[in-house]
């Protein structure tokens, strides 16, 4: 059987839930792309969830972390970032690593997200963190912003491992335009 | 549809809501072999259409979807 070589589409199985016999598993890997901006807990949500769910889809996975975005890169145990008293200001203000992001609304000087987390776990819903992790062992590339990392003097030890190096904007826009879907979140 | 060859590997995702029990089903169809079959048992309901369209991208055969009480049961080969 031979595939078509046009752009595909959106597979219409996962849409509708059906087989369709015209791809016959002979199609192009589909690609993702996500650029994180918001280290927003919701949208960290939404991002590791649509990360690891189409890595489980075996569809090649890449996100890009730039400005707020870049603090869910930060590794746990760093507590402050940043070199000169501005950039320090920003992560006392705002505490980086996946496990403190905040809610964009209702946050509640934390007990919104504490509220949150505690119906996750009763329904069985896996934290940021934990679909953050399993995203990396299905292959997803996390690639974080050069720029925002200049701008918070942020360093690449600071990071999560596994982490690749950081790119520019340029670099983000090719992967964006290869991809099959590009969404920024 | 019978399946005769022994499960390899089972998935408990009962308990888990989406995306985990297909999330968990790809970590653990890496550590398994072409031909071989992995069991997952799910209750989210959401995961019957999940395992279907999963199957249909990744290529990966659901011999078995079925359900018992509130238990869904699916039955994978590895491509």
């Amino acid at each position: 059987m031979t595939a078509t070589l046009t752009r595909p589409k959106l597979p219409t199985a996962l849409v509708e839930g059906l087989d369709d016999p015209a791809t016959d598993g002979a199609v192009k890997t589909k690609e993702l792309m996500i650029v994180a901006e918001s280290g927003d807990l919701e949208r960290t949500w939404a991002t590791t969830i649509l990360a690891s769910t189409a890595a489980a889809g075996e569809m090649k996975v890449s996100i890009f972390f730039t400005f707020w975005g870049l603090f869910t890169l930060v590794r746990p145990e760093v507590r402050v970032t940043g070199t000169n008293w501005m950039q320090k200001m920003l992560a006392m203000m705002n505490r980086p690593g996946i496990d403190h992001a905040k809610l964009s609304k209702l946050n509640f000087a934390g007990m919104g997200p504490w509220m949150m987390k505690k119906l996750a776990k009763q329904y069985g819903v896996a934290e940021p963190r934990e679909l953050l992790e399993m995203a990396q062992a299905l292959g997803v590339r996390l690639i974080p912003c050069q720029m925002s990392m200049d701008m918070m003097g942020i360093t690449a030890d600071q990071l999560i491992d596994g982490v690749e190096p950081a790119v520019g904007a340029a670099a983000a826009l090719e992967l964006m335009t290869n991809a099959d879907a590009s969404l920024f979140i | 549809m019978t399946v005769t060859t022994p499960i390899a590997k089972t998935v408990d995702a009962r308990g888990l809501s989406c995306p985990l029990p297909i999330v968990k089903t790809a970590l653990a169809i890496k550590e398994i072999g072409s031909g071989d079959l992995l069991e997952v048992l799910a209750t989210d309901p959401g995961s019957t259409k999940d395992f279907t369209a999963w199957s249909t991208t990744t290529g990966h055969q659901l011999v078995e979807s079925s359900v018992d009480g509130k238990v869904f049961r699916y039955v994978v080969r590895k491509k």
